[in-house]
């Protein structure tokens, strides 16, 4: 995986979207205290060490109470479930530790809590370099991600590449079109006002492609997400970010 | 309302102008917008803020819909005395939400 | 729509495309619904509710604004006074109001000579193009402004396209 694939963007030429926006912006990102991402992080640590299900049992008891056993993880996510053969994400690996481990019912997509707990494991990633597991068994659902990134799809006949390697850097409407890395979710976008994840995001192109948006958790946005972090490989996480 | 952020330094000399930086978990419904029935969702906003020192208001804002949800609000302030400041958020609902910090002042 | 081209035939196809995506594209942000506009002559009386009859000059006070926001729900805000600020002379409040709100009025700070310093940070949302105005109320008396024109531009890959 050292090389880009045919039409990606050059390795050299890759840049996050924290590049491409405003100063401002940029400096609300970068000050914790002013990053409003932060007051999400700050209640994914205390829902972290809160007992939970029948089994009361808090996510702290088994994995410790600093999250400092988390470093990293975000940066190689999603990885290969066993069990389900096939990538699962952070929001479902957690959700799964919340159902099987601590048995309780599992956080609905994109609720407060589940947006929380993936802030604060994300966050003890923050400044790693993204890396994909070299799993084989990852690669042919990796490769279904990239063809749905090239995909013409939705009213417009529109691909994802088109806007993102082939484009990015231009504005379109007030926006300018950044590469699409996802190196800093969950993030804090200031046209949603929240935090919100990934999928959300992938969820927002869909609708402006004029295309049908899966359903969270679908294959499909795994797969894409399997994708974007094989092409950000290497670049480092900025959980939790702020994007326009 | 949920979760506060409040950046005061832990310690200051006499005299020193310090800089207090909160944000505060809130959505800031304005009232004007609607909702997916294309009914307008309740006005609910953080309509002040106060911070006292040692029991001594010395900043507020009276805050309207156009204030970004999750308010972020930085200001000054002079360190006089060690103590605590004392951070209000009042909504709609006249409910508060109350934050405190400690300053060693020498 | 503001592009740079770097390669001209790629480009005058894409604009064609992008051209078709900009309503779908286009903002849904939480103030395009406007029952009631503040006008220019509403936020003169909210300004008049202020000062009553005194004057407004011009100076003393410094706002800052992105000139192009990125993002109308969320603009960042910084507003400092050039003042002592001891017992003898010092800010009383701050004003900001702006045309295009629903609501005339954005913020009011209370502040006195414990602040040490006249500057103040916030993060506001303007639902469009307009003028922003800084008005600081001094212990003597007097009320000095300051205006900002901002231009919001429209976010693209919003949640729902109605
Ligand atoms: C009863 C113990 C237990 C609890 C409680 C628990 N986990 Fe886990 N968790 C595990 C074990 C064991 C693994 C690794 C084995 C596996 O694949 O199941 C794991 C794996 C994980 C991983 C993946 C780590 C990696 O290296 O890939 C994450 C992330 C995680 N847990 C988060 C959480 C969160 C968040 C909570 C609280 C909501 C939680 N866990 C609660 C036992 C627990
Ligand atoms: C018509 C152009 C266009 C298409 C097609 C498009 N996007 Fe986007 N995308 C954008 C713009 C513009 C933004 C930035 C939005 C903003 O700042 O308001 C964006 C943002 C993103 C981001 C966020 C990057 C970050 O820094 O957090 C990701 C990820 C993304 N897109 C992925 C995709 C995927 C995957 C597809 C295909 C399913 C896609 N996009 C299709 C224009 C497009």
């Amino acid at each position: 995986m050292a090389a880009a694939y045919a039409g990606e963007i050059p390795l050299s030429e890759r840049k996050s979207g924290y590049a491409l926006m405003s100063r401002d912006t940029q400096k609300m990102q970068d000050d914790r205290t002013a990053n409003p991402g932060t007051l999400w992080v700050l209640e994914g640590e205390t829902l972290w060490s809160q007992k939970a299900g029948s089994a009361a049992k808090s996510c702290a008891g088994c994995h410790g109470n600093s999250g400092s056993s988390m470093t990293g993880v975000a940066a190689r996510y999603p990885a290969y479930n066993t069990t389900l053969r096939r990538p699962i994400n952070l929001e479902q690996r957690i959700n799964i530790c919340r159902t099987e481990r601590q048995h309780a019912t599992a956080f609905a997509y994109e609720s407060k809590e589940v947006l929380a707990l993936s802030a604060f494991v994300g966050s003890q990633s923050l400044g790693r370099k993204i890396a994909p597991p070299a799993d084989k068994r990852l690669t042919p659902f990796r490769n279904t991600g990239r063809d749905l990134f090239d995909l013409r799809q939705g009213q417009l006949n529109l691909s994802c590449a088109q806007c993102h390697n082939d484009n990015w850097s231009r504005r379109l409407s007030g926006a300018i079109i950044p590469q699409a890395h996802p190196t800093g979710y969950p993030l804090y976008r200031l046209e949603w006002q929240s935090l919100g994840s990934l999928q959300r995001r992938l969820r927002n192109c869909l609708i402006g492609m004029r295309a049908e948006p899966f359903e969270y958790g679908a294959p499909e946005y795994v797969a894409l997400e399997l994708y974007l972090m094989s092409r950000a490989r290497g670049m480092r996480i900025e959980t939790p970010a702020v994007r326009p | 309302m949920a979760r506060a952020l409040i950046n005061v330094p832990a310690k200051a000399t006499r005299g020193q102008v310090i800089e207090i930086k909160t944000l505060i978990s809130h959505p800031m419904e304005t009232g004007y917008r609607p909702d997916y029935n294309g009914k307008l969702v309740p006005r609910d906003i953080i309509n002040k803020f106060v911070c006292t020192y040692n029991g001594t208001e010395v900043f507020r804002a009276d805050l309207h819909p156009a204030i970004a949800a999750n308010p972020f609000i930085s200001f000054y302030t002079v360190a006089t005395e060690s103590g605590v400041l004392t951070f209000t958020w009042t909504g709609d609902d006249g409910k508060s939400f109350v934050e405190k910090a400690s300053i060693t002042v020498a | 729509m503001k592009c740079e081209a770097r390669n001209a035939t790629t480009r005058r196809r894409f604009l064609a495309l992008a051209g078709g995506a900009m309503g779908a594209f286009g903002a849904a942000s939480l103030l395009t619904v406007r029952p009631a506009v503040a006008t220019p002559a509403s936020m003169a009386a909210a300004i008049r509710e202020v000062v009553g009859e005194a004057p407004v000059r011009p100076g003393k006070i410094k706002l800052d604004l992105p000139p192009l926001v990125e993002n109308g729900n969320t603009v960042p805000l910084t507003v400092t006074v050039d003042s002592p600020m001891t017992a003898a002379s010092y800010v009383k409040r701050l004003h900001i109001f702006n045309e295009k709100n629903p609501e005339p009025n954005i913020v009011t700070f209370h502040l006195g000579p414990r602040a040490g310093r006249a500057n103040i940070s916030t993060r506001i949302r303007l639902a469009d193009t307009q003028s922003v105005i800084a008005i600081a109320e001094l212990s003597d008396g007097s009320f000095w402004s300051e205006s900002v024109d901002v231009i919001v531009t429209i976010a693209a890959c919003t949640e729902e396209s109605k």
